[in-house]
């Protein structure tokens, strides 16, 4: 099988990568996610072997970059300040939930991104994680369970004011 | 459980919820091909441009433009080939054609009779690559034979060959095939069709 030109890649996955990376590495973090995401791909795809896996591929690059990304912004951003890269007059691209979902760890917090953003199998959240359906059904499980746990809570005002 | 179990939404509710939620989530994805071209990771740049011959599709590498497509060959037809036969890393970008655009707009406009554009030949090998570069020296408004570009590229006899060579340019209008005709006057077969041909012609007040 042969590669189409990567810009159709970005054509017909690019608005999920968005999406992905604003669920999973917040607003603020989201374009540089995004933009990393497409340059890891972009360079390393003339090595794809089987272009029947573009999809997976590129949603496994993707959500590998927002953890990386959240994980460093933690680091640096003081919990309480909202969130630098937010410009307060930008389109809103968060919600209070997905916020909350970011205070998941990783693999839940990707594991619910795709399936409730992404809408995909858990079949297909295996491939993209690397892992059989069934521990990516435990990963979506065990996120909403203890999101359920934390909504009888009041939520983090910090993780909103990240999501703002 | 018991009183707060009731209170809490279900799974499937909260899979609702952030179903909801997520389709309120941004989906404006920042532009890719300036940060691709920074990263060293831009093979081939593509834009199109609109013209008297119809809408041209332009290609570059870092070394050139290495194409310039007619729509009648079909833009997705020309960016697999360039994907196959370059590299795979295509994303539009039309910086890197600004200087094209700029100079066939002057060039259409009556201005220009000659291009200073970076080209990329490597498309075009062998016995192919000598006729264009004789055809490349064809100046505006004045015409050549399919015969005398075969002599010029080395091989006389070659004359159907030459005109496959300028039927398979892939640089059109900037390598000025349209400026090579029949020994009996005739126009000749062109990658752009018969009234493409023409039309450059007329516009160089060159038609046979």
């Amino acid at each position: 099988m042969r590669l189409v030109p990567f810009q159709e890649v970005v054509e017909r996955h690019g608005r999920d990568v968005m999406r992905l990376c604003i669920a999973v590495a917040g607003p603020g973090a989201a374009d540089d996610c995004y933009q990393e995401t497409m340059l890891a791909a972009l360079a390393a795809y003339p090595r794809l072997r089987d272009p029947s896996v573009t999809r997976s591929w590129l949603l496994t690059i993707a959500s590998r970059k927002a953890i990386d990304g959240f994980r460093s912004s933690a680091r640096t951003v003081p919990v309480a300040e909202p969130d630098a890269g937010a410009t307060e007059d930008a389109e809103p691209r968060d919600t209070e939930l997905w916020a909350r979902v970011r205070s998941l760890p990783p693999k839940q917090r990707v594991a619910v991104a795709y399936r409730f953003v992404l809408d995909l199998a858990y079949r297909e959240i295996g491939e993209a994680m690397g892992t059989s359906e069934e521990a990516a059904r435990r990963n979506v499980h065990e996120g909403l369970k203890r999101l359920r746990e934390d909504s009888t809570s009041p939520p983090n005002p910090a993780l909103i004011a990240r999501a703002r | 459980m018991g009183m707060m179990e009731t209170t809490m939404p279900s799974e499937d509710e909260l899979g609702a919820l952030l179903r909801d939620a997520a389709a309120r989530l941004g989906t404006g994805a920042p532009p890719l091909a300036a940060a691709a071209d920074a990263a060293g990771l831009l093979d081939v740049a593509y834009a199109g441009v609109d013209s008297p011959v119809g809408r041209l599709l332009l290609a570059a590498t870092p070394a050139g433009v290495v194409r310039v497509a007619f729509a009648r060959e079909g833009d997705d037809a020309v960016l697999e080939e360039l994907a196959q036969r370059i590299s795979p890393r295509v994303l539009e970008a039309p910086t890197r054609l600004d200087a094209a655009r700029r100079q066939l707009d002057e060039y259409f406009d009556g201005g220009r009779t000659t291009f200073e554009l970076p080209l990329d030949w490597r498309l075009s090998r062998g016995f192919r690559a000598r006729v264009l570069h004789a055809i490349a020296s064809i100046p505006y408004g004045s015409t050549g034979t399919y015969r005398s570009v075969a002599t010029a590229a080395g091989t006389p006899n070659a004359v159907r060959a030459a005109g496959t060579a300028c039927a398979t340019n892939p640089i059109p209008i900037i390598v000025p095939c349209h400026r090579v005709v029949r020994s009996d006057g005739t126009m000749g077969r062109y990658g752009g069709g018969e009234a493409a041909k023409r039309t450059l012609l007329e516009h160089e007040h060159a038609l046979p």
